[in-house]
């Protein structure tokens, strides 16, 4: 168990705001995990968080000298975008206990900024050290006044008031290439009738890199330790705003905001506080994402965008800044992992390795004791391989298909391959147009077996498991594989949050929260 | 001639009657057809106090049950059965499905958050993954392309064309979207009123603490206000695919919000305030299309879903819930 404040190694009496406190220790000693990855855990927890912090982050400064992939940098720096993108909505929705469903308009915001202000749409070329403030600081503006209803409003209400403004930002941007002044564009010196602003759904190309003096930052690497950096200093800069007076304030908000106001806090002040400071941080990776990208593209800044940093922050744990940066590197890779037709190397082309050992990896932690994991782990191959031989002698050519090694070409994987072609169940010509859209239906009855898992409990839930992770790699080899980056990957995002909240509503690193009555 | 700009902006046939007319009833039309969805956002609120983000795309779902029976039935230009017992299947169809598809919504993503006693976040989340998973589903199963209902070709077309009354004019489509809404309206306040499991929901949604101790089984309350308004929400939307004569995978996104924006303004938690919200924003919507642009009227709606909030939190016709402490 990590605690919310992962710098500092708070002592055990520190009385804690947001959780009731002989419930949650009494909660994590009945919950502690046993075993060597429990072992592991508490020893790496009783060092100072300092020493992690620069542990942890030491080592991703590492990853682009270990590899000189570029493509494996980019996913690193898009994965640190969304941890950044995670940090800045922990304030308002972790902290402050804000609901801002709006939060992709501020993202959106600082790369349609950055984008006008340093390319070739305007004319304009800023530098970096004056671009990057003065978008974060008008955005940081925006925030605060579109925190003005949650002076009002609260909960479901200022959600739902919060995603109106990312919708009313994605409909300006695409519409945003004809604004017409009532008409009066030539009186005010315009040279057209539809002033083109934001460029419309093509959006705006050609953006500049972050430029200072006459360096222009342009390799993957940069971007990568760029980003980092942000990151680092946010993590920081939030660390220490949460421990300070302001942090206990949104934390108490967060808990009873009646209470909070009875003890004379300005909560008003403060809810706006928690949406501005969270607007900046987004403006901020927006500006690397518009820089990274090159340009601003409406359909970057979506809701299915703001679907992924909520998923980034809740499967990570909200409150929890570990969590933000831990839930990022999850769905990235994640994403990135369900994502075939990329190459990570070999045959483990389509990030086939990850999604093997990733399903592996959680049926290890999560099972206990080892006679089940080896169970389930046992019957799953005998299921496959049973399953194989028996579809094999009842409709030869069922089992003749290959597997697909990247988007086009496909062959038999050496021994791996070999494998998987005697354990799934591959018909010949899967791969053909058309050809696996029959398995569509495995994907629901996939989703399906999935949601009967949360149903099940014990000897049972282990018996559907068996067929499940089965189906999950025959829907992996015969489906994900072939649609490229597709809808499934979304699909299986939805149904991964759904599950999560089920079985473990606090996220990975989160608090349980002890609701008092 | 700045002045002149602001009147020359609306075109000649803009400031006719007759115009003033169509924009009336498309808006009533449109306006049932929000304020059934916004209905069932309302009642699932009432009971659980929890915004169903789902909502929209068990609409979208019905409306594509809808168009599989429609197209399994041969299809608005050659119907195998005659027109009437056609919409009523289309309907019937899509009520069960959907409402069986709410029902599961609701065992599967937000009971297990109920049992646990999850903060209120974590359903919201949950029903922001549901969504997406449904859309997502969607578009895989029925690809991304607009699915056509084709309504012009139904009985000939004598739904769509629309009939005279001096110089208005209206369609039998638009009369029988009002009269559907209408009718669903008194069966469904009928419903809450009368029976014992509308007297129990009742119960529930003013405190569900006290009517669990009360005896009533609040699961099954549950469950049941899950089917009628996911049912509603079916029925919704094959009536949108017949009027606006297609159905795609983001329908339920655009209608869900605008839906729930009129059960906020009718004053959410109350039946009646959810029609009366789904009008006013129909109305609006329609208005703001004819007279103004169909590009930003989703700003116009939410322009207007800012001001009530303001002027007036818990809606036109909610009740102030006083906090107790």
């Amino acid at each position: 168990m990590s605690d919310s404040t992962p710098i500092v190694d708070a002592p055990v009496h520190d009385p804690e705001i947001g959780a009731d406190e002989w419930v949650s220790r009494s909660g994590d000693r009945t919950t502690r995990r046993g075993g060597l990855i429990g072992r592991a855990e508490h020893e790496l927890m009783r060092l100072p968080g300092t020493i992690r912090f620069f542990a942890f982050f030491g080592l991703l400064a590492l990853i682009p000298v270990m590899t000189s992939d570029d493509y494996l940098i980019r996913i690193g720096t898009v994965t640190l975008v969304f941890a950044l993108l995670a940090l800045g909505l922990n304030v308002s929705v972790g902290y402050a206990g804000l609901l801002d469903l709006g939060y992709i308009a501020y993202y959106g915001i600082g790369a349609y900024g950055y984008a006008m202000l340093a390319s070739s749409k305007f004319g304009v070329h800023w530098q970096a050290w004056a671009a990057i403030p003065t978008v974060v600081g008008a955005t940081v503006v925006i925030g605060f006044l579109l925190a003005l209803p949650s002076r009002r409003l609260s909960g479901d209400y200022l959600a739902i008031v919060t995603l109106f403004f990312g919708q009313i930002f994605y409909t300006l941007a695409v519409q945003g290439y004809k604004v017409s002044l009532l008409g009066l564009n030539k009186d005010l010196g315009l040279h057209s009738a539809n002033w083109d602003v934001t460029g419309g759904p093509n959006g705006i190309a050609n953006v500049d890199g972050f430029r200072i003096g006459s360096t222009t930052a342009i390799t993957d690497h940069a971007y990568y330790y760029i980003t980092l950096a942000a990151v680092v200093l946010v993590f920081a800069a939030l660390h220490f705003a949460n421990n300070s007076r302001t942090g206990r304030a949104w934390r108490a908000l967060n808990d009873d905001t009646l209470a909070a106001q009875v003890m004379s806090m300005r909560i008003n002040w403060l809810k706006m506080l928690a949406i501005g400071v969270g607007a900046g941080v987004g403006a901020l990776a927006g500006t690397i994402n518009g820089a990274l990208l090159q340009g601003a593209f409406p359909d970057d800044y979506n809701t299915y965008v703001l679907i992924t940093i909520y998923a980034v922050l809740i499967l990570g744990g909200a409150g929890s800044l570990s969590g933000a940066v831990l839930g990022a590197i999850v769905v990235t890779v994640g994403l990135e992992a369900l994502r075939p037709g990329t190459e990570f190397s070999d045959w483990t082309a389509n990030g086939r390795g990850l999604f093997y050992v990733t399903i592996l990896i959680v049926v290890l932690t999560m099972m206990r004791p080892w006679r089940r994991v080896l169970a389930v782990l046992g019957g799953t191959v005998v299921f496959g391989i049973l399953l194989h031989v028996i579809i094999g002698a009842a409709w030869p050519r069922g089992v003749h298909g290959g597997i697909l090694n990247s988007a086009s070409t496909f062959d038999h994987g050496g021994s791996m391959g070999w494998a998987i072609r005697h354990w799934l169940v591959l018909p010949a010509g899967t791969f053909q147009t058309g050809g696996y859209t029959v398995f569509n239906y495995l994907v629901v009855l996939l989703i399906a077996m999935i949601l009967g898992l949360t149903l099940l409990k014990g000897w049972m839930r282990d018996a559907l498991l068996v067929p499940t992770i089965w189906l999950a790699a025959e829907v992996y080899e015969a489906r994900l594989i072939e649609e490229g980056s597709g809808a499934t990957r979304f699909l299986l995002l939805g149904a991964g949050l759904i599950v999560i909240m089920a079985k473990r509503p606090q996220g990975l690193l989160g608090k349980p929260r002890v609701e008092i009555v | 001639m700045h002045a002149f700009a602001l009147l020359g902006y609306f075109q000649s046939y803009q400031l006719s009657w007759s115009y003033l007319f169509d924009q009336l009833v498309a808006g009533v039309t449109l306006g049932s057809l929000y304020g059934l969805m916004a209905i069932g956002y309302s009642m699932v609120y009432g009971v659980l106090k929890l915004l169903n983000f789902a909502h929209g795309e068990v609409f979208m779902i019905g409306a594509y049950i809808g168009y599989f029976v429609l197209v399994a039935l041969g299809g608005a230009l050659s119907p195998a059965v005659p027109v009437a017992l056609l919409i009523f299947l289309m309907i019937a169809a899509a009520m069960i499905g959907s409402g069986v598809l709410g029902v599961a919504v609701e065992r599967f993503a937000y009971r297990p958050l109920r049992k646990a006693r999850a903060p209120r976040i974590a359903p919201l989340i949950s029903a922001l993954g549901v969504s997406f998973c449904l859309q997502q589903l969607a578009s895989i199963f029925f690809t991304t392309q607009y699915k056509q209902y084709n309504p012009f070709g139904l009985s000939g077309g004598t739904l769509t064309t629309p009939w005279h009354l001096g110089s208005f004019e209206m369609s039998w489509m638009q009369v029988f979207v009002i009269l559907m809404t209408a009718f669903f309206m008194l069966v469904l306040w009928q419903l809450v009123t009368r029976t014992q499991i509308g007297r129990a929901m009742r119960a529930v949604s003013f405190d569900l603490e006290a009517a669990s101790m009360m005896g009533i089984d609040v699961d099954r309350v549950v469950v049941f206000t899950f089917f009628v308004g996911s049912a509603l929400a079916g029925a919704g939307g094959v009536m949108n695919g017949l009027y606006l004569s297609n159905t795609w995978p983001q329908v339920g996104f655009t209608v869900g919000l605008i839906a729930f924006t009129a059960a906020v303004v009718g004053g959410i938690g109350s039946i009646p305030g959810a029609m009366v919200g789904g009008l006013a924003i129909g109305l609006l919507k329609s208005f703001a299309i004819g007279y103004w642009s169909s590009a930003y009227q989703d700003v116009i709606v939410f322009c207007i879903l800012i001001l009530v909030l303001l002027i007036r939190p818990s809606g036109i016709l909610g009740v102030p819930a006083p906090q107790k402490v």
